[in-house]
């Protein structure tokens, strides 16, 4: 064997945060706010955690500006699990960002589920060696964000609700662009991207490939395992559950039963199984009551 | 003939490997099918095997749950070919130093997870591999490293530590051959 030029290393490149992303698959991201949590996620199966100081559904309650979480309160999380641990920042707040890199946050999320630092411009990702997810409700914000660096993408649905509807809606309208460009041609696609403010060149990617050029999570209000096998079914690569957990009557049974779900999305009969005897998901608030100035699907577009 | 390639699919990067081992037949002329396994049942139909990245937790926890594990184990004591990489050499090896992975033994090897830090160290770079003439484009993705070897061949090392070995039919790799387009790996598993 001859010796490997160091020289050659390269760290934080697009192959190595979208295969970062790609590793995610088929697995179930759980919201943890302490290594006591951290712990039960990760024995549940999950296949990372998202450190954060609450869960979405006590961020609504509690109402107030929300923001990173403690650094001090993420290391201990991240030194209590082997899986990887990813942490949110303010959409354009790019100070967060870099403390969550330094502190070795495996991938951070540019969330719409803490008050934005930023009216008009999102993090410029590319900068950065750690990869990102962020959220987005339709193909042009989805292109917009993968412009801008981000290795994931995930719906918003609307978080802290546990209610599913608004994360269907979300990758129901994504795949249904996608679906469009697929029968248009080069000019149409310039003027979609154009009128849907995309960028031209990652538009025709999307259409040639028939999917987001990077991975596709879904988010914002998965409650149950049947929640998140019917997100699944609608294509997605695999799932956030942000206050479903831990606002369950049984985190336990209940972290374990989304994973069993993910695995076995398409078997009705196992599904019927894994939803059995697992006590009581969140409570959870319908979206269809949401007014519009509590909904946080709209922050960072 | 037809081969049939089984993905482990229950968590990971699996359509990645499922590309991967398609183009790799199809430059030997053979053509594949790709089964992807996510139940029991499926393995004992499979010629070959490819253990895709993830997270080794998972992967580990959801192929003993679904009675998936006894059977990876049987095709390789027949003697049958089986790629693992990343977290698929993690569950693949003898030990992983860490109770929270259930591994299969398949290969004479132990690892240690996440070796290289976390994901902001991750990293490519071009890798000499034994049987390939040209360097590899490895990419690590909060790799293990493999430290110590039994009873099994390595084929690369990066700075003096394992990270590609062969154990009769099992190869495996601490890097994701998967992720890049190039499927020499996938070759020297599955079609020499």
């Amino acid at each position: 064997m001859t010796e490997t030029d160091l020289e050659d290393l390269r760290r934080g490149t697009d192959l190595v945060k979208r295969g970062f992303a790609k590793m995610q698959k088929g697995g179930v991201i759980m919201d943890v706010v302490n290594p006591e949590q951290a712990r039960i996620a990760e024995d549940a199966g999950a296949v990372a955690v998202m450190a954060l100081e609450a869960v979405p559904a006590d961020i609504r309650k509690r109402g107030g500006v929300a923001r990173m979480a403690d650094p001090a309160d993420v290391e201990e999380i991240i030194d209590e699990v082997s899986i990887p641990v990813m942490g949110k920042s303010r959409i354009g707040h790019t100070k967060e960002a870099q403390i969550l890199e330094a502190i070795g946050v495996d991938m951070i999320d540019e969330s719409e589920v803490l008050t934005p630092a930023d009216d008009a411009y999102h993090i410029d990702k590319r900068e950065f060696t750690s990869p990102f997810v962020c959220g987005a409700r339709n193909l042009g914000e989805a292109l917009r964000r993968i412009d801008e660096g981000a290795a994931m993408i995930r719906t918003k649905g609307e978080a802290g609700t546990g209610d599913v509807n608004q994360a269907v809606h979300h990758q129901r309208t994504i795949k249904s662009a996608i679906r469009k460009l697929d029968g248009m041609s080069h000019e149409e696609r310039e003027a979609w991207a154009r009128e849907h403010e995309a960028p031209a060149e990652l538009v025709h990617e999307t259409a040639e490939m028939g999917r987001l050029p990077v991975v596709n999570f879904a988010a914002g209000g998965i409650a149950t395992p049947a929640d998140a096998a019917l997100m699944m079914h609608h294509e997605c690569d695999g799932i956030f559950v942000g206050s479903g957990i831990f606002g369950a009557e049984d985190p336990q049974a209940m972290g374990e039963a989304i994973v069993e779900a993910v695995n076995n999305w398409d078997d009705p009969e196992t599904l019927a199984a894994i939803a059995s005897n697992i006590g009581s998901g969140m409570k959870g608030d319908a979206n269809a009551d949401l007014p519009e100035d509590e909904q946080m699907q709209g922050r960072g577009v | 003939m037809t081969l049939r390639a089984g993905v482990l699919a229950v968590q990971g990067d699996v359509s990645e490997h499922a590309e991967a081992v398609k183009s790799a037949a199809e430059t030997h002329g053979e053509g594949v099918d790709v089964v992807e396994i996510r139940e029991a049942g499926l393995v004992p139909e499979c010629d070959v095997l490819l253990l895709p990245g993830g997270e080794s937790t998972t992967i580990s926890r959801l192929i003993h749950r679904e009675g998936i594990a006894p059977e990876i184990r049987e095709h390789v004591a027949a003697d049958n070919p089986v790629l693992a990489t990343c977290a698929g050499l993690i569950v693949a090896a003898r030990d992983a130093g860490d109770e929270r992975v259930d591994t299969l033994d398949l290969l004479d090897i132990t690892v240690e997870r996440n070796a290289f830090g976390r994901q902001k160290d991750s990293f490519e770079a071009p890798l000499s591999v034994d049987g390939l003439d040209d360097p590899f484009q490895a990419v690590f993705i909060r790799a293990p490293v493999i430290s110590s070897v039994g009873d099994a061949d390595v084929l690369a090392t990066w700075e003096d530590r394992p990270v590609a070995v062969k154990d009769g039919p099992v190869v495996g790799t601490s890097f994701h051959p998967e992720l890049t387009g190039d499927h020499r790996i996938h070759d020297l598993a599955f079609f020499e």
